[in-house]
């Protein structure tokens, strides 16, 4: 397991405390799961995506995260429509854990409004959020 | 005492360790209201010579035989098991060992699974099995949920032509889940499931055909595959007698998405029904919707090849309540067993064993006919047929018994229609001597 | 210690089936063709499975090397928890194996196998009489299958009394198959919290028990090897609302003479043969998971029903209340053979006496290893009892490594991280069939281990050393199945 102060959380990213990230990219929401869930996670053995055009709302379970002896939901941080999925984990779900913030993306949602991400968590909250779990 | 090897000096000693009197203050946390006062009444504790006198007296009123010939199948049947089969899987090492959970000390029962696993999908042409189900009937309801979770339909479409017990069990197993069952008829001249009106199963996650059929018939998967698929539906080939895929084109080649069933014919004893051998198997997309526990090919740090239990976070030990089934224990043993009677038969020899149970059955079936007797199918049959007589089988069937012939099973109980019909089953350890025997008593 | 028990014997390798053999063998003796060929019709005929053909020699050496890699209850000492891996009797096996049991077709008429139907008359009296609870079926093949039934009947008494209702209590320590059997009747587990003793307080179930629950599924001994106390209290609450008690006997390994649950509240109640009653558990199975009911539950249980007319026995079908079948015939006849036996050989003094010994060895156990490994509940423990690894951090040692570790001192390990409600969690159950020279050799392998996790890390790191293949890699396993070969 990492110490608190090795888990990365890049400053531009936006955070839940259910352990996802979220990048706001042109309208549209890259969603995946943080550092520090990988991590508590082990090594990622199989992810369950949704389908393109699924809709969730948040606070949703919207994939499944599989670990050899365990099983994980991840939870959609904002309302909105399922536009892309990372299909590349279906092949190498070690992605998750080798690259939480870029190739091991999960989901590309349109959120159902569009400044719902400024609800959620920055870097600095998160990792307060993180030292009160610990 | 037996089994008890506790000293009344080791008795004192330990007692004295956790610093205890006697060992009723073992049960101080039992509070006293929950405390039984008087003695078990059970029957006094025998020695193994009373035992095996009492027990032989039990087991000798049996109708076995050789002094019994039996006609009778019905998803149990009389193989001959060799010496072989049963010596190898009572070794000890196996039968007392538990469930694989720590692989580095049970590498035998995993490969020997493994093993298993591949067997049992060759023979029945399919990409993946599990580790093995209680029975065939249990099994099928399994895969039947399977295919409800797959679909995310709510009713099962399942011949009449299947085994009436596994149709009830499914339908225990569906009782509380709101699940619908329908049945489809079968036609009356052949035998074969009616497979003519599909848009009566409605929207079926599943439709379910047993090949060969409870009456011995051999059913067309091809077109029960099509129709399955052309509503969107899952064809379940489901079996009570394994040894017909030795002749026999398989499930998975005729189109089955899971095939599910019974396994006693693969050297396993009737044993008055059990332990059996369930036998679950699927199409490889299929893989992780899975009930029970599946064996799988891995590497050792040195990267030696090695077992393990794989896929377990489907299972009810990690998933818990959304787990793909509630089995734990399975019938590993029986899997195992089944594994090494396949390797002492070969394909060479499964397929010439397949085959004298169906030249067996024919003869019977020509020499019956002879006698004056029925069929009411048309449908081409491997090891069973259904029979009547002039005038019904009853009487034929109760002078039979009186000559110590069990002449199968009366169909009238599950199917009236049938009432005064037969099912009879030939294998290959009915002689052709017991078998005119049969034939002659029916002419008379 | 002495000596280690682990040692480097000739460990064998052997090729998967299909690497060995050549075309046309067989390790079958065919009978004589003595009736003309009839072949199949040409467009039902197929080619035949692909399975290797191999010598008698060939099998019997293949399976023999296998059998040397496993580890057995005849093999050595077995403290898993929760699994009650005691002595599995040879003579249990004579008796399975007469003739007149393994060759007995299931649908014998009554008047033709009524030594089979007695046995299983008497061994259903037998259990009723130990649970305390008035009618039993035999026919569940395993635990979780009795579960199930159990549930069954539960779901179909709430029904019988016009009642809907869509949850049931089960304590955060139960075995995973509680809430999946439950599942499987459309009951939405609600988990029970237990307190700091182990148990659960009967107020939490009086705050969670309510007119939409079905009951409460309890395992008792629970699986942290405690008695639970307020099992009365919770039985009143439960029944007081509309519920059944359904009790997961597991562990009635421990009590057996000393606890009837059908006394003390229960009303159903799934007993394993392969645990409390010596049968043996085959790696994996065929187990056997019996449930017994107090008498107004009976007419649930599950066809066919044993029953006894003026000295004859017969399969009872026609009971319209009943749940159904739940296997094609009438359950794990051979695996009711050797409960049996087991049984009738004890007697039951020597069941009663099985319970206390069983809780004796768990106990002494407890009190030996208390200076090496933390107890998870420092209270007196029914027939096991949970350590954790709690001690050794900082030493970068877990549970896993030391379990890895016992292999090579020659022990199966105990079992790990379960319960849930302990992390770490060491759970040892010794059962009554060791002496307390083996315990005591255990106790003396667990210390010495403990001492190398501080010495030698690595070597527990790297464990097991002494077994056909070191620690196998199972994330490899599960991202690329491969599952036949």
């Amino acid at each position: 397991m990492k110490k608190a102060e090795e888990i990365q959380l890049p400053d531009e990213l936006r955070y839940s405390v259910d352990h996802e990230w979220v990048r706001m990219e042109s309208g549209s929401a890259r969603i995946g799961i943080t550092d520090y869930a990988q991590d508590q996670l082990g090594d990622v053995v199989y992810v369950e995506l949704p389908s393109i055009g699924a809709r969730f709302a948040a606070g949703a379970v919207f994939a499944t995260v599989e670990s050899v002896k365990s099983v994980s939901e991840c939870i959609m941080p904002l309302a909105g429509e399922v536009i892309g999925v990372n299909a590349a984990l279906n092949d190498d779900p070690a992605l998750l854990n080798t690259s939480p913030y870029g190739d091991g993306w999960m989901v590309l949602v349109k959120p159902d409004d569009p400044s719902a991400g400024g609800g959620l968590l920055t870097a600095g909250r998160y990792r307060e959020h993180l030292g009160g779990a610990a | 005492m037996r089994y008890l090897p506790h000293t009344d000096g080791d008795v004192a000693a330990m007692l004295q360790a956790v610093g205890l009197r006697d060992l009723d203050e073992l049960f101080t946390s039992v509070p006293s209201d929950c405390r039984v006062t008087g003695e078990l009444r059970l029957p006094p504790a025998m020695t193994e010579w009373e035992l095996d006198a009492h027990m032989d007296r039990l087991a000798g009123s049996m109708a076995v035989a050789p002094e019994w010939s039996l006609f009778l199948g019905a998803g149990s049947y009389d193989h001959f098991i060799p010496a072989v089969v049963s010596s190898l899987a009572a070794r000890s090492e196996f039968v007392t060992s538990y469930t694989p959970y720590q692989p580095e000390l049970l590498q035998g029962t995993l490969q020997g699974l493994y093993e298993y696993q591949t067997l049992v999908a060759r023979l029945v042409g399919m990409e993946v099995a599990t580790a093995s189900h209680y029975d065939g009937a249990a099994a099928l309801a399994e895969a039947l949920l399977m295919a409800v979770r797959i679909t995310k339909r709510k009713r099962v479409a399942l011949s009449r032509a299947v085994h009436p017990r596994y149709r009830e069990v499914v339908r225990t197993y569906f009782a509380p889940t709101g699940y619908d069952v329908v049945e489809i008829p079968y036609v009356p001249a052949t035998g074969l499931t009616d497979l003519s009106r599909p848009e009566e199963w409605g929207e079926a996650a599943a439709v379910v055909v047993q090949s060969p059929n409870f009456f011995g018939c051999i059913e067309d998967l091809r077109q029960a595959g099509e129709r399955a698929h052309a509503g969107g539906a899952l064809l379940v080939a489901a079996f009570t007698e394994a040894l017909a895929y030795g002749l026999l084109k398989s499930p998975g080649s005729l189109g089955a998405d899971i095939a599910a069933g019974e396994g006693q014919s693969l050297g396993i004893p009737r044993s008055f029904g059990g332990p059996a051998l369930g036998i679950m198997t699927s199409r490889r997309q299929y893989m992780r919707g899975l009930p029970g526990r599946l064996v799988g090919r891995t590497t050792d740090r040195a990267g030696k090849r090695g077992f393990v239990l794989t896929l377990a976070t489907r299972e009810q030990h990690i998933r818990r309540e959304k787990a793909t089934s509630n089995i734990c224990s399975n019938n590993s043993l029986s899997a195992l067993t089944a594994a090494i009677y396949l390797a002492s038969l070969g394909g060479t020899g499964f397929r010439r064993l397949a085959g004298l149970n169906r030249d067996k059955a024919e003869y019977l079936k020509k020499a019956l006919g002879e006698a004056g007797c029925t069929f009411p199918f048309s449908a081409p049959t491997f090891n069973e047929f259904v029979v009547t007589a002039p005038g019904g089988f009853d009487a034929p069937f109760q002078r039979l018994v009186d000559r110590k012939i069990l002449a199968g099973l009366a169909l009238g109980p599950s199917y009236p229609e049938l009432a005064g019909h037969n099912l009879l089953c030939v294998t290959e350890t009915a002689s052709r001597q017991a078998m005119d025997a049969l034939v002659t008593e029916v002419r008379s | 210690m002495s000596e280690q028990p682990g040692g480097t014997g000739l460990v064998l390798n052997e090729p998967l089936l299909w690497e060995r053999g050549k075309t046309g063998r067989c390790g079958f003796s065919l009978p004589a063709q003595d009736v003309p060929e009839s072949p199949l019709p040409a467009e039902l005929a197929g080619e035949g499975p692909d399975f290797p053909d191999l010598s008698e020699t060939e099998v019997v050496r293949h399976y023999t090397r296998l059998s040397t890699w496993n580890y057995g209850v005849d093999s050595g000492f077995y403290p898993l928890g929760s699994c009650t891996m005691k002595y599995n009797p040879k003579t249990n096996e004579r008796q399975a194996g007469l003739r007149g049991f393994t060759a007995a077709h299931p649908l014998l008429p009554a008047a033709l196998s009524q030594g089979a139907l007695r046995l299983m008359y008497e061994l259903e009296r037998d259990l009723a009489e130990i649970t305390g609870l008035a009618a039993v079926t035999l026919q569940p093949a395993a635990g979780a299958q009795g579960e199930l039934a159990g549930m069954l009947i539960l779901h179909a008494w709430q029904q019988s009394r016009q009642s809907v209702r869509t949850k049931i209590l089960i304590p955060d320590t139960a075995h995973g198959t509680n809430p999946a059997s439950a599942a499987l009747c459309g009951y939405a587990p609600v988990a029970v919290p237990s307190d700091e003793r182990g148990i659960i307080p009967a107020g939490v179930v009086d705050s969670l028990m309510d007119e939409a629950t079905a009951g409460i599924m309890i395992t008792n001994p629970n699986t942290l090897g405690l008695f639970e106390e307020n099992i009365r209290e919770i039985a009143r609450i439960v029944h007081g609302r509309g519920g059944l008690v359904y009790c997961d006997g597991a562990n009635m390994n421990a009590v057996l003479g000393v606890v009837k649950p059908g006394e003390i509240g229960v009303d159903i109640l799934h007993l394993n043969l392969h645990k409390t009653f010596s049968t043996p558990h085959g790696g994996g199975g065929p187990g056997s998971g019996p449930v017994a009911v107090r008498r107004e539950l009976e007419r649930f249980l599950p066809v066919p029903r044993v029953v006894e007319e003026g000295g004859a026995y017969r399969l009872r079908e026609d009971c319209p209340d009943s749940i159904g079948r739940l296997l094609a015939f009438q359950g794990h006849f051979g695996i009711l053979v050797r409960a049996y036996a087991y049984i009738r050989s004890l007697g039951p003094d020597g069941l009663a006496r099985v319970s206390r010994l069983a809780v004796l060895n768990a106990n002494y156990l407890k009190e030996r290893l208390r200076g090496t490994l933390p107890l998870a509940f420092d209270r007196p423990c029914m027939h096991e009892c949970v350590f954790s690894d709690r001690n050794l951090q900082g030493t970068g040692i877990v549970t896993l490594d030391i379990a890895k570790r016992l292999m090579d001192y020659g022990y199966h390990p105990p079992t790990i991280y379960f319960p849930l409600v302990v992390p770490g969690a060491i759970m040892v159950e010794p059962t009554e069939t060791e002496t307390k020279e083996d315990l005591d050799r255990f106790v003396e392998a667990i210390q010495a281990i403990v001492r190398e996790a501080r010495e030698n890390p690595d070597l527990l790191k790297e464990a097991p050393h002494r077994c056909k293949v070191t620690r196998l890699d199972e994330t490899a396993a599960a991202r690329n199945p491969c599952l036949i070969g």
